[in-house]
């Protein structure tokens, strides 16, 4: 008997092995299985309450792994996040920059360096910060540094990979302006007041101020003309001063300054 | 005789439902109850070769049928392995305690064997180690535990034949 039904699984495989997928075995199994399918759905809503609580409890004994293992991998997306926020911000910055050289209001003739910020220290005695390039880059002392907002100040001391830029609020930048309006003429102190303006000069609110740029007597202004510094924000005079008193508002926001232009004409380079 | 098939069919069709639709979907390491092969070993050993080989066949034909797998395959593995139980228990293994243990874990690992050969000769992809080392202990220690309930319902269901001599009563 056993035998029997040995030899008849061994031809049910040889038969089913060698058949079509049509064939007369693969029907019957097909039948057989459609007859079995009711049986089937029935033990399986049976038994899905059941397999519901075994997964409920499996996963609660794998919460607290899968707790540590998302939130690594959230810390990891945050950081990844943060880099991606960074990096657009930086594209957008120095798109910024990009344009403003390829922009008319660019100073003719002169060259330029991109260099990032590597330290900033901005404080209540020095309005400083220092970028990534030197004079291994062609950077020279005052040499004017800007970006697509307007001037941002001065390269006061220079290494080989790295410069100390004074900016405009500090209080040794000096920087010869002009209304852009009216031609009035002054210099501008610590980025905040536009200082020896006659009182025959006219200034108004509003009123665009750019550096000077000038020429005499073989000497010039280390800023090239044109490069946009600010906008009046107050205009005053009384009796007894020589000059008017001008509050201006810098175009650039020195506190989200990232990267830097350096200015510098090519002749001299 | 014809009772003791009714109740062999009805609990091994149970057993491969609950196998296909249940037990299979465990993963531990790729090992999983086989709640067929443990009440068939549990059925053969208290019924002999005969009921053990023609359940064996049956069993492995409802699987086959409701996994669509080859036709004949789980028939034949369970056909010898309902056959040597019962040949087993007919012998010496039927009133001892721990028969029904050491079956299920002899008939567990040597069905596995028998599995991957029988695949390997039928062409399937099959993972020697996958099979034997990963998936064979759990699937040996899942079967072991069954073993405890399964062997006792089969008990209450098939009551081992009279042994010894019954009382009679000489009349005249």
């Amino acid at each position: 008997m056993a035998g029997v039904l040995v030899l008849l699984s061994i031809a049910l495989i040889t038969i089913y092995f060698r058949e079509s997928s049509g064939g007369g075995l693969h029907q019957v199994q097909s039948a057989g299985a459609t007859v079995l399918r009711p049986f089937e759905v029935g033990a399986d809503r049976v038994s899905r309450p059941f397999r519901d609580a075994y997964g409920y409890f499996a996963g609660l004994v794998n919460a607290k792994s899968e707790n540590n293992r998302l939130r690594a991998e959230n810390e990891q997306l945050r950081q990844q996040a943060s880099q991606n926020a960074f990096a657009a911000s930086e594209n957008s910055d120095l798109r910024k920059k990009l344009n403003f050289v390829n922009s008319p209001s660019y100073p003719r003739g002169f060259g330029h360096v991109t260099a990032p910020i590597v330290a900033q220290t901005p404080s209540a005695f020095a309005q400083q910060v220092t970028i990534g390039a030197g004079s291994s880059s062609g950077i020279k002392e005052f040499d004017p540094v800007v970006t697509g907002e307007g001037l941002v100040g001065t390269v006061v001391r220079v290494a080989h990979n790295q410069s100390l830029v004074a900016l405009l609020t500090d209080d040794t930048t000096l920087v010869s302006a002009v209304d852009v309006k009216t031609g009035a003429q002054g210099t501008i102190k610590a980025g905040s007041s536009f200082d020896h303006v006659s009182k025959d000069q006219r200034v108004s609110q509003g009123d665009i101020l750019v550096t000077a740029g000038w020429k005499a007597a073989g000497l010039s202004s280390i800023y090239p003309r044109g490069i946009p510094i600010g906008q009046v924000t107050a205009v005053g005079q009384n009796e007894v001063d020589l000059y008017k008193h001008v509050q201006l508002q810098p175009f650039v926001n020195f506190k989200t300054l990232s990267s830097l232009i350096v200015l510098f004409p090519p002749k001299t380079r | 005789m014809t009772a003791d098939i009714a109740k062999g069919a009805g609990v091994l069709f149970v057993a491969a439902i609950v196998q296909v639709t249940l037990l299979s979907q465990i993963d531990v390491f790729h090992g999983a109850p086989d709640l067929v092969l443990v009440t068939l070993v549990c059925v053969a050993l208290l019924r002999g070769t005969i009921f053990g080989a023609a359940a064996g066949f049956g069993a492995g034909l409802v699987v086959d049928t409701a996994t669509l797998q080859t036709l004949g395959v789980t028939s034949l593995l369970l056909t010898i392995a309902g056959y040597w139980i019962g040949r087993y228990g007919e012998t010496t293994g039927r009133d001892r305690s721990h028969a029904p243990f050491v079956s299920v874990a002899v008939v567990t690992i040597l069905y596995s064997f028998g599995a991957l050969v029988l695949h390997y000769m039928l062409g399937d992809t099959a993972s020697a180690s996958r099979v034997l080392l990963d998936a064979l202990p759990f699937e040996l220690i899942f079967n072991l535990i069954l073993t405890v309930p399964v062997y006792a319902l089969c008990r209450r269901l098939f009551r081992p034949p009279p042994s010894g001599l019954e009382e009679v009563q000489l009349l005249g």
